[in-house]
Protein backbone atom coordinates (compact mmCIF):
# COMPACT_ATOMS: atom_id res chain seq x y z
CA UNK A 1 0.00 0.00 0.00
CA UNK A 2 1.49 3.11 -0.84
CA UNK A 3 -0.30 6.64 -0.36
CA UNK A 4 0.47 9.58 -2.70
CA UNK A 5 -0.62 13.02 -2.01
CA UNK A 6 -0.94 15.52 -4.40
CA UNK A 7 -0.48 19.26 -2.49
CA UNK A 8 1.37 20.68 0.72
CA UNK A 9 -0.99 22.33 2.66
CA UNK A 10 -3.21 21.80 5.27
CA UNK A 11 -5.57 18.92 3.79
CA UNK A 12 -2.70 17.17 3.11
CA UNK A 13 -1.38 17.52 7.14
CA UNK A 14 -5.62 16.35 7.79
CA UNK A 15 -4.69 13.32 6.03
CA UNK A 16 -1.13 12.75 6.91
CA UNK A 17 -2.23 12.93 10.33
CA UNK A 18 -5.41 10.61 10.20
CA UNK A 19 -3.05 7.64 7.91
CA UNK A 20 -1.11 7.71 10.64
CA UNK A 21 -3.30 7.13 13.79
CA UNK A 22 -4.33 3.97 11.85
CA UNK A 23 -1.37 3.12 9.68
CA UNK A 24 2.26 3.70 10.92
CA UNK A 25 4.07 1.70 8.30
CA UNK A 26 3.35 2.08 4.25
CA UNK A 27 4.58 4.73 2.91
CA UNK A 28 3.55 8.20 2.03
CA UNK A 29 4.58 10.39 -0.56
CA UNK A 30 3.54 14.27 -0.95
CA UNK A 31 4.09 16.07 -3.67
CA UNK A 32 4.10 20.22 -4.06
CA UNK A 33 4.92 22.31 -6.38
CA UNK A 34 5.88 24.84 -4.05
CA UNK A 35 8.98 24.25 -2.47
CA UNK A 36 8.71 24.89 1.31
CA UNK A 37 7.34 22.37 3.96
CA UNK A 38 4.09 22.76 5.20
CA UNK A 39 3.27 26.63 5.84
CA UNK A 40 0.15 28.51 6.57
CA UNK A 41 -1.25 30.25 3.68
CA UNK A 42 -3.26 32.72 6.14
CA UNK A 43 0.06 33.90 7.66
CA UNK A 44 1.19 35.49 4.37
CA UNK A 45 -0.40 38.61 5.83
CA UNK A 46 1.09 38.75 8.69
CA UNK A 47 4.53 37.89 6.62
CA UNK A 48 3.71 40.80 4.91
CA UNK A 49 3.03 43.03 7.84
CA UNK A 50 6.46 41.93 9.64
CA UNK A 51 4.55 40.47 12.56
CA UNK A 52 5.86 36.83 11.71
CA UNK A 53 9.47 36.04 10.42
CA UNK A 54 9.95 32.62 8.11
CA UNK A 55 10.70 30.36 11.19
CA UNK A 56 6.93 31.02 12.06
CA UNK A 57 5.23 30.37 8.92
CA UNK A 58 5.40 26.87 9.28
CA UNK A 59 2.12 24.66 10.94
CA UNK A 60 4.17 21.78 11.80
CA UNK A 61 7.82 21.17 13.76
CA UNK A 62 10.84 20.52 11.29
CA UNK A 63 11.00 16.72 11.75
CA UNK A 64 6.81 16.74 11.17
CA UNK A 65 7.79 14.49 7.86
CA UNK A 66 10.68 12.18 9.42
CA UNK A 67 8.19 11.83 12.43
CA UNK A 68 5.24 10.85 10.14
CA UNK A 69 7.76 8.58 7.80
CA UNK A 70 6.37 10.64 4.61
CA UNK A 71 8.52 11.47 1.63
CA UNK A 72 8.40 14.67 0.09
CA UNK A 73 8.86 15.84 -3.67
CA UNK A 74 8.67 19.43 -3.19
CA UNK A 75 9.07 21.90 -5.97
CA UNK A 76 7.79 19.25 -8.69
CA UNK A 77 4.24 19.46 -10.48
CA UNK A 78 1.90 17.36 -11.28
CA UNK A 79 0.90 17.80 -14.55
CA UNK A 80 -1.34 14.85 -15.10
CA UNK A 81 -2.49 11.70 -13.45
CA UNK A 82 -3.13 8.22 -15.14
CA UNK A 83 -5.83 6.92 -13.22
CA UNK A 84 -5.60 3.74 -15.19
CA UNK A 85 -2.37 3.11 -14.48
CA UNK A 86 -2.58 4.25 -10.93
CA UNK A 87 0.53 7.11 -11.25
CA UNK A 88 1.00 10.67 -10.95
CA UNK A 89 3.10 12.20 -13.51
CA UNK A 90 5.30 14.93 -12.28
CA UNK A 91 6.91 18.10 -14.47
CA UNK A 92 10.22 16.15 -14.74
CA UNK A 93 8.30 12.81 -16.42
CA UNK A 94 8.71 10.99 -13.79
CA UNK A 95 5.51 8.67 -12.62
CA UNK A 96 4.69 8.15 -9.10
CA UNK A 97 2.72 4.93 -8.26
CA UNK A 98 0.03 5.11 -5.93
CA UNK A 99 -2.23 2.81 -4.59
CA UNK A 100 -4.53 5.58 -2.94
CA UNK A 101 -4.40 8.90 -4.41
CA UNK A 102 -5.46 12.14 -2.44
CA UNK A 103 -5.86 15.61 -4.78
CA UNK A 104 -5.18 18.23 -2.44
CA UNK A 105 -3.75 21.38 -4.81
CA UNK A 106 -6.06 23.65 -3.27
CA UNK A 107 -7.46 27.12 -4.96
CA UNK A 108 -5.17 29.36 -7.29
CA UNK A 109 -5.98 33.00 -7.81
CA UNK A 110 -8.84 34.37 -10.25
CA UNK A 111 -7.60 36.83 -12.58
CA UNK A 112 -10.01 38.23 -15.11
CA UNK A 113 -7.95 38.60 -18.22
CA UNK A 114 -6.89 42.29 -17.67
CA UNK A 115 -4.97 44.81 -20.02
CA UNK A 116 -1.48 45.53 -18.03
CA UNK A 117 -1.31 42.33 -16.07
CA UNK A 118 2.07 41.33 -17.34
CA UNK A 119 3.85 44.44 -16.35
CA UNK A 120 6.41 44.32 -13.14
CA UNK A 121 4.48 44.84 -9.75
CA UNK A 122 1.55 43.28 -10.66
CA UNK A 123 0.58 40.19 -7.62
CA UNK A 124 -1.50 38.18 -6.70
CA UNK A 125 -2.17 37.23 -2.91
CA UNK A 126 -2.42 33.50 -2.14
CA UNK A 127 1.49 32.27 -2.00
CA UNK A 128 4.59 32.81 -0.18
CA UNK A 129 6.60 33.25 -2.98
CA UNK A 130 3.52 35.85 -3.57
CA UNK A 131 4.68 37.99 -0.31
CA UNK A 132 8.50 37.76 -0.59
CA UNK A 133 7.75 39.45 -4.36
CA UNK A 134 5.75 42.51 -2.66
CA UNK A 135 8.22 42.44 -0.33
CA UNK A 136 11.03 43.28 -2.12
CA UNK A 137 9.17 45.81 -4.08
CA UNK A 138 8.00 47.80 -0.81
CA UNK A 139 11.97 47.41 -0.30
CA UNK A 140 12.84 48.79 -3.62
CA UNK A 141 10.69 51.67 -2.93
CA UNK A 142 6.82 51.16 -3.59
CA UNK A 143 5.15 53.18 -2.15
CA UNK A 144 1.38 53.46 -3.36
CA UNK A 145 -0.65 50.32 -3.81
CA UNK A 146 -3.47 49.19 -5.54
CA UNK A 147 -5.82 46.17 -3.94
CA UNK A 148 -8.13 45.27 -6.05
CA UNK A 149 -10.84 43.11 -4.24
CA UNK A 150 -12.12 43.63 -1.12
CA UNK A 151 -12.83 40.23 0.22
CA UNK A 152 -10.82 38.75 3.12
CA UNK A 153 -7.75 38.05 0.92
CA UNK A 154 -7.77 41.36 -0.24
CA UNK A 155 -8.36 43.19 2.98
CA UNK A 156 -5.79 41.42 4.92
CA UNK A 157 -3.09 42.32 2.06
CA UNK A 158 -3.97 45.68 2.19
CA UNK A 159 -3.82 46.23 6.36
CA UNK A 160 -0.34 44.68 5.95
CA UNK A 161 1.05 47.17 2.85
CA UNK A 162 -0.70 49.93 5.42
CA UNK A 163 1.32 48.54 8.64
CA UNK A 164 4.48 48.60 5.96
CA UNK A 165 3.84 52.22 5.26
CA UNK A 166 2.30 52.28 1.90
CA UNK A 167 -0.89 54.15 0.82
CA UNK A 168 -3.53 51.95 -0.26
CA UNK A 169 -6.48 52.14 -2.21
CA UNK A 170 -9.17 48.92 -2.34
CA UNK A 171 -10.91 48.68 -5.29
CA UNK A 172 -14.10 46.30 -5.35
CA UNK A 173 -17.19 45.89 -7.82
CA UNK A 174 -19.79 45.44 -5.08
CA UNK A 175 -21.46 48.15 -3.07
CA UNK A 176 -19.77 46.86 0.24
CA UNK A 177 -16.73 45.05 1.15
CA UNK A 178 -16.54 41.46 2.51
CA UNK A 179 -20.19 41.00 0.88
CA UNK A 180 -19.54 37.49 1.09
CA UNK A 181 -19.67 37.35 5.15
CA UNK A 182 -21.53 40.50 6.13
CA UNK A 183 -24.67 42.86 5.42
CA UNK A 184 -24.44 46.45 4.93
CA UNK A 185 -24.60 47.73 8.33
CA UNK A 186 -21.46 44.96 9.46
CA UNK A 187 -19.18 45.86 6.38
CA UNK A 188 -19.80 50.02 7.06
CA UNK A 189 -18.55 49.14 10.57
CA UNK A 190 -15.35 47.57 9.24
CA UNK A 191 -14.89 49.79 6.29
CA UNK A 192 -15.53 52.68 8.87
CA UNK A 193 -12.29 50.89 11.02
CA UNK A 194 -9.73 50.70 7.67
CA UNK A 195 -10.76 54.20 6.50
CA UNK A 196 -9.43 55.52 9.73
CA UNK A 197 -6.18 53.86 8.94
CA UNK A 198 -6.15 55.22 5.85
CA UNK A 199 -6.92 52.80 3.57
CA UNK A 200 -9.27 54.42 0.46
CA UNK A 201 -11.97 52.57 -1.04
CA UNK A 202 -13.38 52.69 -4.63
CA UNK A 203 -16.92 50.66 -4.60
CA UNK A 204 -18.92 49.71 -7.40
CA UNK A 205 -16.19 50.13 -9.71
CA UNK A 206 -13.07 47.27 -11.14
CA UNK A 207 -9.58 48.19 -12.46
CA UNK A 208 -10.03 48.55 -16.75
CA UNK A 209 -6.00 48.95 -17.35
CA UNK A 210 -3.19 48.82 -15.27
CA UNK A 211 -0.49 51.20 -16.97
CA UNK A 212 3.13 52.07 -17.23
CA UNK A 213 6.38 51.45 -19.36
CA UNK A 214 7.87 47.82 -17.81
CA UNK A 215 6.59 48.21 -14.49
CA UNK A 216 3.55 49.61 -12.58
CA UNK A 217 2.91 53.44 -12.69
CA UNK A 218 -0.95 53.58 -12.62
CA UNK A 219 -4.23 51.86 -12.68
CA UNK A 220 -7.34 53.14 -14.32
CA UNK A 221 -10.59 52.18 -13.68
CA UNK A 222 -13.90 51.31 -15.45
CA UNK A 223 -15.22 54.82 -13.77
CA UNK A 224 -12.78 56.51 -15.57
CA UNK A 225 -10.19 57.61 -12.47
CA UNK A 226 -7.07 57.24 -12.86
CA UNK A 227 -4.70 56.18 -9.84
CA UNK A 228 -1.08 56.41 -9.36
CA UNK A 229 0.22 53.25 -8.18
CA UNK A 230 3.68 51.52 -7.93
CA UNK A 231 2.15 47.89 -6.99
CA UNK A 232 -1.09 46.08 -7.58
CA UNK A 233 -2.50 42.91 -6.01
CA UNK A 234 -4.94 40.90 -7.46
CA UNK A 235 -7.37 39.17 -4.83
CA UNK A 236 -10.71 38.63 -5.99
CA UNK A 237 -10.81 34.97 -5.04
CA UNK A 238 -10.10 31.96 -5.31
CA UNK A 239 -10.77 28.62 -8.23
CA UNK A 240 -10.24 24.94 -7.72
CA UNK A 241 -6.63 24.15 -8.83
CA UNK A 242 -7.37 21.12 -10.62
CA UNK A 243 -6.73 22.68 -14.79
CA UNK A 244 -4.52 19.67 -14.83
CA UNK A 245 -7.06 16.89 -14.32
CA UNK A 246 -9.88 18.18 -16.46
CA UNK A 247 -10.58 16.22 -19.77
CA UNK A 248 -10.14 13.16 -17.57
CA UNK A 249 -13.15 10.57 -16.31
CA UNK A 250 -12.95 12.36 -12.77
CA UNK A 251 -15.86 14.14 -12.16
CA UNK A 252 -15.79 17.82 -11.56
CA UNK A 253 -18.77 20.42 -11.19
CA UNK A 254 -17.00 23.60 -9.91
CA UNK A 255 -14.17 21.42 -7.81
CA UNK A 256 -13.48 17.60 -7.45
CA UNK A 257 -17.13 16.51 -6.65
CA UNK A 258 -16.78 13.79 -3.24
CA UNK A 259 -19.32 12.41 -1.17
CA UNK A 260 -19.35 12.59 2.51
CA UNK A 261 -16.01 10.30 2.59
CA UNK A 262 -14.23 12.69 0.51
CA UNK A 263 -14.48 9.45 -2.24
CA UNK A 264 -14.35 10.50 -5.96
CA UNK A 265 -15.79 9.18 -9.07
CA UNK A 266 -12.78 7.05 -9.42
CA UNK A 267 -11.46 4.26 -7.08
CA UNK A 268 -9.00 4.85 -4.72
CA UNK A 269 -8.66 8.51 -5.63
CA UNK A 270 -9.49 11.01 -3.13
CA UNK A 271 -10.25 14.95 -2.71
CA UNK A 272 -10.09 16.97 0.01
CA UNK A 273 -9.56 20.65 0.40
CA UNK A 274 -10.08 23.86 -1.65
CA UNK A 275 -10.11 22.05 -4.67
CA UNK A 276 -13.17 19.94 -3.23
CA UNK A 277 -16.61 20.26 -4.08
CA UNK A 278 -18.33 18.31 -1.00
CA UNK A 279 -21.64 18.63 0.80
CA UNK A 280 -22.56 22.01 2.54
CA UNK A 281 -24.93 21.35 5.48
CA UNK A 282 -26.43 24.53 5.97
CA UNK A 283 -26.86 25.42 2.33
CA UNK A 284 -28.02 21.71 1.60
CA UNK A 285 -25.95 21.05 -1.70
CA UNK A 286 -22.63 20.87 -3.13
CA UNK A 287 -19.87 23.67 -2.83
CA UNK A 288 -16.49 24.42 -2.51
CA UNK A 289 -15.87 25.80 0.50
CA UNK A 290 -12.60 27.10 0.66
CA UNK A 291 -11.97 27.68 4.13
CA UNK A 292 -8.37 25.94 6.38
CA UNK A 293 -10.45 24.21 9.30
CA UNK A 294 -12.80 22.55 6.67
CA UNK A 295 -9.74 21.42 4.49
CA UNK A 296 -7.86 19.74 7.48
CA UNK A 297 -11.42 18.28 8.00
CA UNK A 298 -11.71 16.85 4.61
CA UNK A 299 -8.33 15.67 4.38
CA UNK A 300 -8.50 14.21 7.79
CA UNK A 301 -11.60 11.96 6.75
CA UNK A 302 -9.84 11.09 3.66
CA UNK A 303 -6.75 10.17 5.63
CA UNK A 304 -8.90 7.99 7.14
CA UNK A 305 -10.86 5.96 4.86
CA UNK A 306 -7.54 5.69 2.58
CA UNK A 307 -6.02 3.91 5.40
CA UNK A 308 -9.67 1.71 5.66
CA UNK A 309 -11.02 2.96 8.59
CA UNK A 310 -14.43 4.33 7.67
CA UNK A 311 -15.24 7.92 8.64
CA UNK A 312 -17.57 10.77 7.42
CA UNK A 313 -17.88 14.65 7.31
CA UNK A 314 -20.89 15.52 6.93
CA UNK A 315 -21.10 18.47 8.93
CA UNK A 316 -18.78 20.86 6.65
CA UNK A 317 -20.22 25.47 6.69
CA UNK A 318 -18.79 27.65 5.66
CA UNK A 319 -17.05 29.40 8.99
CA UNK A 320 -14.51 32.78 9.36
CA UNK A 321 -12.96 34.17 12.06
CA UNK A 322 -10.88 37.35 10.75
CA UNK A 323 -9.35 41.02 12.09
CA UNK A 324 -8.11 44.05 10.89
CA UNK A 325 -6.66 46.66 13.29
CA UNK A 326 -8.72 46.81 15.89
CA UNK A 327 -11.93 45.06 14.73
CA UNK A 328 -12.04 41.56 14.92
CA UNK A 329 -15.32 39.45 13.58
CA UNK A 330 -16.56 36.01 13.38
CA UNK A 331 -19.42 35.00 11.14
CA UNK A 332 -20.50 30.69 10.33
CA UNK A 333 -23.45 29.27 8.48
CA UNK A 334 -25.60 31.47 6.33
CA UNK A 335 -25.12 35.81 6.63
CA UNK A 336 -27.27 36.81 3.66
CA UNK A 337 -30.11 34.60 3.75
CA UNK A 338 -32.81 35.05 0.75
CA UNK A 339 -35.62 33.72 2.48
CA UNK A 340 -38.61 35.44 4.47
CA UNK A 341 -39.32 32.28 6.72
CA UNK A 342 -36.32 33.14 8.78
CA UNK A 343 -36.28 34.86 12.04
CA UNK A 344 -33.28 37.71 12.03
CA UNK A 345 -32.42 38.50 16.02
CA UNK A 346 -29.74 41.73 16.23
CA UNK A 347 -28.16 44.09 18.26
CA UNK A 348 -25.97 46.89 17.04
CA UNK A 349 -24.41 48.49 20.74
CA UNK A 350 -22.73 51.92 18.88
CA UNK A 351 -21.11 52.60 22.00
CA UNK A 352 -18.61 49.50 21.89
CA UNK A 353 -19.21 49.74 17.98
CA UNK A 354 -20.41 45.63 18.61
CA UNK A 355 -22.74 44.17 16.73
CA UNK A 356 -24.28 40.67 16.97
CA UNK A 357 -27.11 39.26 14.08
CA UNK A 358 -28.21 35.78 14.52
CA UNK A 359 -30.34 33.96 11.94
CA UNK A 360 -33.24 31.30 13.28
CA UNK A 361 -34.89 28.87 11.14
CA UNK A 362 -37.50 26.32 12.56
CA UNK A 363 -36.03 27.06 15.92
CA UNK A 364 -32.20 26.75 15.07
CA UNK A 365 -29.37 28.64 14.03
CA UNK A 366 -28.84 29.12 10.46
CA UNK A 367 -25.96 31.60 10.91
CA UNK A 368 -24.75 34.44 12.93
CA UNK A 369 -22.50 37.50 11.99
CA UNK A 370 -20.76 38.79 15.09
CA UNK A 371 -17.59 42.45 15.26
CA UNK A 372 -16.16 43.21 18.23
CA UNK A 373 -18.49 40.66 20.39
CA UNK A 374 -16.64 37.35 19.70
CA UNK A 375 -15.99 35.68 23.11
CA UNK A 376 -17.22 32.20 23.22
CA UNK A 377 -18.64 32.03 19.98
CA UNK A 378 -17.76 28.57 18.81
CA UNK A 379 -20.67 27.92 21.28
CA UNK A 380 -23.33 28.74 18.57
CA UNK A 381 -20.81 27.96 15.60
CA UNK A 382 -21.58 24.17 17.61
CA UNK A 383 -25.23 24.95 17.92
CA UNK A 384 -25.12 25.52 13.90
CA UNK A 385 -23.53 21.91 13.51
CA UNK A 386 -25.74 20.10 15.95
CA UNK A 387 -29.21 21.64 15.25
CA UNK A 388 -29.95 22.48 18.24
CA UNK A 389 -33.38 23.83 19.16
CA UNK A 390 -32.86 27.17 20.65
CA UNK A 391 -36.52 28.59 20.81
CA UNK A 392 -36.15 28.78 24.40
CA UNK A 393 -32.69 30.62 24.87
CA UNK A 394 -32.52 32.90 21.92
CA UNK A 395 -33.13 36.54 23.35
CA UNK A 396 -29.78 35.55 25.37
CA UNK A 397 -28.00 34.58 22.09
CA UNK A 398 -27.16 38.27 21.41
CA UNK A 399 -25.47 38.79 24.63
CA UNK A 400 -22.05 38.98 25.65
CA UNK A 401 -22.19 36.97 28.39
CA UNK A 402 -23.99 33.70 26.58
CA UNK A 403 -23.30 30.93 28.46
CA UNK A 404 -23.64 27.06 29.64
CA UNK A 405 -25.94 28.61 32.45
CA UNK A 406 -28.33 29.43 29.48
CA UNK A 407 -28.81 26.06 28.57
CA UNK A 408 -31.28 23.70 30.84
CA UNK A 409 -29.10 21.77 33.70
CA UNK A 410 -28.76 18.06 31.83
CA UNK A 411 -28.02 19.61 28.43
CA UNK A 412 -25.25 21.63 29.96
CA UNK A 413 -23.39 19.07 32.38
CA UNK A 414 -23.69 16.36 29.60
CA UNK A 415 -22.33 18.18 27.33
CA UNK A 416 -19.53 19.70 29.71
CA UNK A 417 -18.85 16.36 31.27
CA UNK A 418 -18.53 14.52 27.45
CA UNK A 419 -20.87 11.68 28.96
CA UNK A 420 -17.90 11.27 32.32
CA UNK A 421 -19.61 12.19 35.52
CA UNK A 422 -17.18 14.57 38.32
CA UNK B 1 -6.55 8.52 27.99
CA UNK B 2 -6.88 11.80 28.93
CA UNK B 3 -7.19 13.84 31.89
CA UNK B 4 -9.61 16.61 32.27
CA UNK B 5 -11.46 18.69 35.20
CA UNK B 6 -14.95 18.38 35.85
CA UNK B 7 -16.64 21.44 38.12
CA UNK B 8 -19.61 20.34 40.44
CA UNK B 9 -21.68 23.12 40.02
CA UNK B 10 -23.67 21.93 43.06
CA UNK B 11 -20.71 22.69 45.16
CA UNK B 12 -19.24 26.23 43.79
CA UNK B 13 -19.99 29.42 45.53
CA UNK B 14 -18.55 31.21 42.55
CA UNK B 15 -15.85 32.42 44.73
CA UNK B 16 -13.24 32.97 41.80
CA UNK B 17 -10.43 31.71 43.44
CA UNK B 18 -9.54 29.28 40.76
CA UNK B 19 -9.38 32.23 38.35
CA UNK B 20 -6.74 33.82 40.51
CA UNK B 21 -4.81 30.60 41.55
CA UNK B 22 -4.70 29.64 37.36
CA UNK B 23 -3.33 33.27 36.85
CA UNK B 24 -0.79 33.03 39.17
CA UNK B 25 0.47 29.83 38.52
CA UNK B 26 0.97 30.65 34.75
CA UNK B 27 2.90 34.35 35.95
CA UNK B 28 6.23 34.79 36.20
CA UNK B 29 6.23 35.73 39.36
CA UNK B 30 4.66 32.14 40.67
CA UNK B 31 6.21 31.12 44.16
CA UNK B 32 5.31 27.31 45.11
CA UNK B 33 3.58 28.81 48.96
CA UNK B 34 1.88 31.55 47.68
CA UNK B 35 -0.26 33.05 50.00
CA UNK B 36 -3.60 34.72 49.11
CA UNK B 37 -2.24 37.62 50.35
CA UNK B 38 0.52 37.39 47.57
CA UNK B 39 -1.94 37.15 44.70
CA UNK B 40 -3.95 40.00 45.27
CA UNK B 41 -0.27 41.99 45.06
CA UNK B 42 -0.05 40.21 41.92
CA UNK B 43 -3.03 41.44 40.38
CA UNK B 44 -2.30 44.68 41.32
CA UNK B 45 1.35 44.19 39.84
CA UNK B 46 -1.00 44.12 36.57
CA UNK B 47 -3.07 47.27 37.10
CA UNK B 48 -3.14 48.04 33.35
CA UNK B 49 -3.59 44.57 31.79
CA UNK B 50 -5.33 42.51 34.48
CA UNK B 51 -4.47 38.96 34.15
CA UNK B 52 -6.22 36.13 32.13
CA UNK B 53 -7.08 33.34 34.34
CA UNK B 54 -7.83 30.02 31.76
CA UNK B 55 -10.49 29.31 33.47
CA UNK B 56 -13.92 30.75 33.39
CA UNK B 57 -16.81 30.94 36.20
CA UNK B 58 -20.06 31.34 34.84
CA UNK B 59 -22.79 33.13 36.64
CA UNK B 60 -25.83 35.05 35.96
CA UNK B 61 -27.40 37.33 37.59
CA UNK B 62 -30.53 36.17 39.65
CA UNK B 63 -29.33 32.61 39.75
CA UNK B 64 -27.18 30.81 42.52
CA UNK B 65 -25.97 28.40 40.33
CA UNK B 66 -22.34 28.91 39.30
CA UNK B 67 -19.45 26.30 37.96
CA UNK B 68 -15.84 26.64 36.63
CA UNK B 69 -15.08 26.08 33.29
CA UNK B 70 -12.23 25.62 31.38
CA UNK B 71 -10.85 23.34 27.87
CA UNK B 72 -11.92 19.91 27.71
CA UNK B 73 -8.94 18.61 26.29
CA UNK B 74 -11.49 17.10 23.19
CA UNK B 75 -10.72 14.18 21.57
CA UNK B 76 -11.19 15.59 18.39
CA UNK B 77 -10.10 19.38 19.41
CA UNK B 78 -11.72 21.16 17.21
CA UNK B 79 -9.37 24.01 18.01
CA UNK B 80 -6.68 22.72 16.84
CA UNK B 81 -8.31 21.92 13.45
CA UNK B 82 -8.90 25.71 12.91
CA UNK B 83 -5.77 27.32 13.71
CA UNK B 84 -4.02 28.66 11.22
CA UNK B 85 -0.44 28.55 12.62
CA UNK B 86 -0.01 25.62 14.71
CA UNK B 87 -0.12 26.60 17.98
CA UNK B 88 -2.90 24.94 19.00
CA UNK B 89 -2.04 21.64 19.39
CA UNK B 90 -2.83 18.13 20.99
CA UNK B 91 0.59 16.68 23.02
CA UNK B 92 0.49 12.52 23.13
CA UNK B 93 -0.29 12.67 26.37
CA UNK B 94 -3.67 14.37 25.20
CA UNK B 95 -3.12 17.69 26.96
CA UNK B 96 -4.14 20.47 24.36
CA UNK B 97 -2.04 23.55 24.61
CA UNK B 98 -1.77 26.49 23.04
CA UNK B 99 2.29 27.90 21.97
CA UNK B 100 1.36 31.40 22.77
CA UNK B 101 5.08 32.68 21.19
CA UNK B 102 3.19 31.15 17.58
CA UNK B 103 0.05 32.49 18.18
CA UNK B 104 -1.09 35.05 16.03
CA UNK B 105 -4.34 36.03 17.91
CA UNK B 106 -6.64 35.39 15.07
CA UNK B 107 -9.71 33.70 17.04
CA UNK B 108 -10.14 30.67 14.68
CA UNK B 109 -10.55 28.75 18.00
CA UNK B 110 -12.76 30.84 19.75
CA UNK B 111 -14.70 30.43 16.53
CA UNK B 112 -14.29 26.42 16.48
CA UNK B 113 -14.26 25.66 20.43
CA UNK B 114 -17.27 24.15 21.08
CA UNK B 115 -16.97 25.21 24.91
CA UNK B 116 -16.10 28.86 24.39
CA UNK B 117 -13.26 27.31 26.56
CA UNK B 118 -10.69 29.35 24.92
CA UNK B 119 -10.03 33.18 26.31
CA UNK B 120 -8.14 36.14 24.58
CA UNK B 121 -5.25 37.06 26.70
CA UNK B 122 -3.21 39.42 28.33
CA UNK B 123 -3.24 42.40 25.62
CA UNK B 124 -5.74 40.21 23.57
CA UNK B 125 -2.19 38.98 21.98
CA UNK B 126 -2.78 35.21 22.53
CA UNK B 127 -5.09 32.97 22.89
CA UNK B 128 -5.42 32.06 26.81
CA UNK B 129 -6.60 28.74 28.03
CA UNK B 130 -6.04 25.55 30.56
CA UNK B 131 -2.80 23.44 30.11
CA UNK B 132 -3.21 21.29 33.47
CA UNK B 133 -0.68 22.99 34.93
CA UNK B 134 1.50 19.73 34.12
CA UNK B 135 4.51 20.95 35.48
CA UNK B 136 3.01 22.19 38.74
CA UNK B 137 1.94 18.36 39.77
CA UNK B 138 -1.71 19.37 39.75
CA UNK B 139 -3.65 21.81 38.45
CA UNK B 140 -3.68 24.86 40.53
CA UNK B 141 -7.40 25.38 40.44
CA UNK B 142 -8.28 21.81 41.50
CA UNK B 143 -5.57 22.33 44.12
CA UNK B 144 -6.67 25.56 45.81
CA UNK B 145 -10.71 24.99 45.43
CA UNK B 146 -11.91 26.02 48.83
CA UNK B 147 -15.04 23.76 48.30
CA UNK B 148 -13.72 20.95 46.01
CA UNK B 149 -15.99 21.97 43.12
CA UNK B 150 -13.12 20.87 40.79
CA UNK B 151 -11.98 17.44 40.57
CA UNK B 152 -9.50 16.61 37.96
CA UNK B 153 -10.52 12.50 36.70
CA UNK B 154 -8.47 10.33 33.67
CA UNK B 155 -11.75 9.49 31.61
C1 LIG C 1 -4.14 35.33 2.00
C2 LIG C 1 -5.05 34.25 2.47
C3 LIG C 1 -5.58 34.31 3.75
C4 LIG C 1 -6.43 33.30 4.22
N1 LIG C 1 -6.90 33.39 5.49
C5 LIG C 1 -7.72 32.42 5.96
C6 LIG C 1 -8.20 32.45 7.30
O1 LIG C 1 -7.89 33.37 8.07
N2 LIG C 1 -9.01 31.46 7.72
C7 LIG C 1 -9.38 30.43 6.88
O2 LIG C 1 -10.14 29.56 7.31
N3 LIG C 1 -8.91 30.36 5.64
C8 LIG C 1 -8.09 31.32 5.15
N4 LIG C 1 -7.63 31.23 3.86
C9 LIG C 1 -8.01 30.06 3.06
C10 LIG C 1 -7.12 28.87 3.40
O3 LIG C 1 -5.78 29.26 3.30
C11 LIG C 1 -7.42 27.71 2.48
O4 LIG C 1 -8.74 27.30 2.67
C12 LIG C 1 -6.51 26.51 2.72
O5 LIG C 1 -5.16 26.86 2.60
C13 LIG C 1 -6.83 25.38 1.77
O6 LIG C 1 -5.94 24.34 1.98
P1 LIG C 1 -5.69 23.20 0.90
O7 LIG C 1 -4.88 22.17 1.59
O8 LIG C 1 -6.98 22.79 0.29
O9 LIG C 1 -4.87 23.84 -0.31
P2 LIG C 1 -3.86 25.04 -0.50
O10 LIG C 1 -3.52 25.69 0.78
O11 LIG C 1 -4.41 25.90 -1.57
O12 LIG C 1 -2.54 24.30 -1.02
C14 LIG C 1 -2.49 23.51 -2.18
C15 LIG C 1 -1.06 23.16 -2.48
O13 LIG C 1 -0.99 22.29 -3.60
C16 LIG C 1 -0.01 22.75 -4.51
N5 LIG C 1 -0.36 22.32 -5.87
C17 LIG C 1 -1.41 22.72 -6.61
N6 LIG C 1 -1.43 22.09 -7.81
C18 LIG C 1 -0.37 21.28 -7.82
C19 LIG C 1 0.16 20.36 -8.79
N7 LIG C 1 -0.43 20.17 -9.97
N8 LIG C 1 1.29 19.68 -8.48
C20 LIG C 1 1.90 19.86 -7.26
N9 LIG C 1 1.43 20.69 -6.33
C21 LIG C 1 0.32 21.40 -6.59
C22 LIG C 1 -0.08 24.25 -4.34
O14 LIG C 1 1.04 24.92 -4.83
C23 LIG C 1 -0.20 24.36 -2.84
O15 LIG C 1 1.03 24.26 -2.22
C24 LIG C 1 -6.77 32.23 3.37
C25 LIG C 1 -6.25 32.16 2.08
C26 LIG C 1 -5.39 33.15 1.63
C27 LIG C 1 -4.84 33.05 0.25
S1 LIG D 1 -10.01 24.63 23.56
FE1 LIG D 1 -12.11 23.97 23.23
S2 LIG D 1 -12.03 22.72 21.36
FE2 LIG D 1 -9.94 22.91 22.08
S3 LIG D 1 -9.64 21.06 23.30
FE3 LIG D 1 -10.26 22.71 24.71
S4 LIG D 1 -12.50 22.51 24.88
FE4 LIG D 1 -11.86 21.31 23.09
S1 LIG E 1 -5.79 32.64 18.08
FE1 LIG E 1 -3.79 31.61 18.16
S2 LIG E 1 -4.22 29.54 18.89
FE2 LIG E 1 -6.17 30.45 18.25
S3 LIG E 1 -6.41 29.78 16.14
FE3 LIG E 1 -5.42 31.80 16.03
S4 LIG E 1 -3.23 31.35 16.02
FE4 LIG E 1 -4.26 29.45 16.66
Amino acid sequence: MRYVIIGNSVAACGCIEAIRKVDTQNPIVVISDERYRVYSRPLISYYLAGKVDESKMYIRDEDYYEKHKVETLLGKRAISVDFKNKEVILDDESKIKYDRLLIATGGKPFVPPTKGFELKNVFTFIKFDDVKAIDEAIKGGAKKAVVIGAGLSGLKAAEALVKRGLEVTVVELANRILGSILDLEASKIVQAELEKHGIVFKLETSVDEIMGADRVERVRLKNGEVLDSDIVVFAIGVVPNIDFLKGTELKINRGIVVDDHMRTNIEDVYAAGDCAEGYDFVFEQQRVIPIWSNAYNQGETAGYNMAGVEKTFDRGFPMNSIGFFDVHMITAGIVMPNSDDIEVLVKHDREKNAYRKIYIKNGRVLGFMFINSIDRAGMITNMIKEGLNVESIKHRLLDEDFGYLDLPKELRQEKISGGAKA
Amino acid sequence: MAKKIFPKEEVCVGCHLCEVYCVYAHSKYKKPTAKAHELVKLYNKHKDTKPTPRILVEEKSGEWTTFALQCRHCDDAPCTKACITGAMKKLEDGRVICDEEKCVGCWSCIMACPHGAVRRGENKKAASKCDLCLELGEPACVKNCPNDALVIKEV
